[in-house]
């Protein structure tokens, strides 16, 4: 005798590419969690899903675009925000999305990271923030606590990591917000935001990567990470974040920390060549650049 | 299709190279540049920015090369024709974008305006040491267009060219001027826009559930989509089967490499476009490109002028390499040698050692950059090639 159980299908699971399940990631590993957030906030924020865009760089982090049942793009490690960039000037009426991990976006693609910041191009960065390099084996990145252990700071990592809000913010983004894998609504929440806003946007989620950063520092499993970030985290919304930097297993201070207005680099564009141009301009990209 | 008649600036000028290559890039349709400067390709950027927002176009100045490299890219998958344009060291930095455009079958175009290297080389100084690079620059097997202006009428039309190649094959072509080329100003006809035949990007007439983003068609080019129009397609580097998913299928892998090389490969003939001089007779071939065959035509003549049978063959489009008329020219009785006179110390003779195989002796006019030859060196070096065969006979 067999029983049929009935599973009501999962309310996300329109925005997944479900053809290509099973995902490449390992069991405890943040990236999902952060990925049905992003599933969710779509939903929520009633966007007219053929306009949205996603972008990736390399990385298991960079794996996000290839399952999200979207335009996507998975790009060359480091250089989804130039891409998304390009894209987004060519057709603004497009809602483009950088989903990426810290080493894609702030090692290799640093550079493409505060200069969009600064001219605000009107992305969403979304940064899974592990504090190591996932897909090639847990070396150690731009994100990695002091004294950690990874493969290639086998005696701990002397360096001290970015601050990445600090980076953001002062490199000019609009919005700028922190969460872990265990904030899920918070996160949810924060991603419509951004959605709903224009400009540079970040949303740092810091993710467990159980398989290299916690195995190798001995902490426990995909649930003692998430043990660990409910523990250390404290919300402070408009915390200053030159003071919100992570220490090894220290506390955590998340929460919206930015959230100002700035003309995006379209509009200013725009603008100037209106102002200079004057009845010679005819309007710009939106009408003319596709062919 | 024609050109848009706003993007033609129709009419007798006087330009230089890189001032061509950007009305060329204007006539051709493409309304979206991304570059970083570098001196001796800065002036058709300079040259875009002026006019594309009159166009309702975009320059936007990236903070580096590889930046410029890939935001062509978002571009193009957002509708738009896109090009960037650089000089030998950020060359060397689009390597990876150049891989990227051709696994992900994106059209695009990329100027180089080679200068003398290696490194930072002679800025302001001419060369065509980036040839070889041209073709094998970035990692792994594909093949890749490219064209060699040697005027300013040139780096007008082939400009063109190239986006038309581009759309065709869904690949990226490279437009490889030289310094002397870039900087030379000559006249340049544009012809009007109803003389302008421009190839339209292939979009796909499929609905979404029908769509994949790289099932072939029959010339082996995959009809593309773009960025917001309800397809959903999955765009990645990795190897991928045609509904652009990834696999480490070795099978699938071998299928799309093969098809990568072939679209292009197989039209390699059809591909071929070459500059003829004197060749009906000649004993010695020379054979040069962008500004060299200007000064090897000259040498040809001189020796002509001494009764020596010369002449010049010049590949006009370089990659894939002209290989089914040489192979022709070399098996013809009464050829002594090929003179292969180049800007570098050795690239494209190696590709006419091949393909003549041994048949006649190939002989290189290296030069290491900074300037072209001398007309006079290359006379000498053909009248001595005439004589060694005269004195066999
Ligand atoms: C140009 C280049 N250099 C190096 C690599 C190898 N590589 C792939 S992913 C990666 C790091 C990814 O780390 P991160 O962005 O933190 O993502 P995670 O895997 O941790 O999610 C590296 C170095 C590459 N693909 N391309
Ligand atoms: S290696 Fe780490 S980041 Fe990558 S999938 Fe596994 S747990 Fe996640």
């Amino acid at each position: 005798m067999s029983t049929e159980v009935y599973l009501p299908p999962n309310p996300v699971e329109a925005l997944l590419r479900t053809d290509r399940m099973p995902h490449i990631w390992c069991p405890g590993c943040g990236i999902g969690t952060t990925m049905n957030c992003f599933a969710r906030a779509l939903q929520q924020a009633r966007l007219d899903l053929d306009k949205v865009v996603i972008v990736s760089g390399i990385g298991c982090s960079g794996r996000v675009a290839g399952y999200a049942n979207l335009d996507s793009f998975h790009t060359t490690h480091g250089r989804a925000i130039p891409f998304a960039t390009g894209l987004k000037l060519a057709n603004p009426e497009l809602t483009v999305v950088v989903y990426s991990g810290d080493g894609d976006l702030i090692a290799i693609g640093g550079n493409h990271f505060i200069h969009a910041a600064r001219r605000n191009v009107d992305l969403k960065v979304i940064c899974v923030n592990n504090f190591i390099y996932g897909m090639t084996g847990g070396q150690v990145g731009p994100t990695t606590p002091a004294t950690a252990l990874t493969s290639t700071t086998p005696y701990g990592c002397p360096e001290q990591p970015f601050n990445l809000p600090y980076l953001a913010e002062s490199a000019g983004a609009v919005y700028v917000a922190r969460w872990t894998a265990y904030h899920v609504r918070q996160i949810t929440h924060s991603m419509v935001e951004m959605f709903r806003k224009r400009g540079f946007c970040f949303l740092e989620i810091l993710s467990p990567c159980p398989t290299l950063y916690q195995r190798r520092n001995r902490l426990g499993d995909g649930l003692e990470a998430m043990k660990y970030y409910k523990e250390a985290s404290v919300t402070r919304h408009g915390a200053p974040t030159k003071e919100v930097a992570i220490s090894f297993q220290g506390p955590i201070l998340v929460g919206k920390f930015v959230d100002i207005e700035r003309p995006t680099y379209l509009e200013l564009l725009n603008q100037q060549l209106a102002r200079t141009l004057e009845a010679q301009y005819t309007g710009c990209i939106e009408d003319h650049v596709r062919s | 299709m024609k050109a848009d008649p706003r993007g033609v600036l129709a009419g007798v000028h006087f330009l230089d190279g890189d001032q061509a290559c950007a009305e060329g890039a204007l006539a051709a349709g493409c309304r979206f540049a991304a570059g970083y400067p570098i001196t001796p390709s800065t002036e058709i950027v300079e040259r875009f920015a002026q006019r594309v927002p009159l166009l309702g176009g975009m320059f936007l100045q990236m903070e580096d090369e590889l930046a410029a490299s890939i935001a062509i890219q978002g571009a193009v998958w957002a509708g738009a024709k896109a090009f960037t344009v650089t000089s030998g060291p950020g060359f060397s930095l689009m390597m990876e974008h150049i891989g990227y455009a051709a696994m992900t079958e994106t059209p695009c175009v990329i100027v180089d305006v080679q200068r003398g290297g290696p490194s930072t080389g002679l800025p302001t100084l001419p060369a065509q040491g980036d040839m070889q690079q041209a073709r094998w620059g970035s990692h792994g097997d594909y093949e890749i267009i490219a064209l060699a202006p040697n005027s300013p009428q040139e780096c007008f039309d082939l400009t063109i060219e190239a986006f038309n190649l581009a759309e065709q094959y869904r690949t990226p072509v490279l437009v490889m001027m030289d310094e002397i080329v870039g900087h030379m100003t000559e006249r340049v006809v544009i012809p009007p826009a109803d003389q302008i035949e421009i190839v339209p990007r292939r979009y796909t007439t499929k609905p979404p559930a029908d769509y994949r983003p790289f099932a072939p068609e029959a010339d082996l080019v995959p009809a593309m989509a773009r960025a917001g129009q309800g397809y959903r397609f999955h765009i990645t580097g990795l190897t991928h089967d045609e509904r652009g998913y990834p696999t480490t299928n070795v099978a699938a892998h071998d299928r799309l490499v093969r098809r990568l090389v072939a679209k292009i490969r197989n039209d390699a003939t059809r591909l071929t476009r070459v500059e003829e001089h004197f060749l009906e007779d000649a004993e010695v071939i020379v054979l040069a490109y962008g500004i060299t065959s200007r000064v090897a035509l000259r040498a040809v003549q001189m020796a002509r002028a001494r009764g020596i049978a010369a002449g010049l063959l010049r590949p006009i489009l370089i990659w894939p390499f002209p290989e089914a008329r040489l192979r022709q020219l070399a098996s013809r009785a009464g050829l002594s040698g090929i003179l292969v006179a180049e800007i570098n110390l050795g690239q494209i003779v190696r590709e006419v050692e091949r393909c003549v195989g041994g048949r006649v002796p190939v002989r290189l006019a290296g030069h290491a950059g900074g300037s072209v030859h001398h007309p006079q060196e290359l006379f000498e070096t053909i009248v001595e090639m005439a004589q060694a065969v005269e004195i066999e006979r």
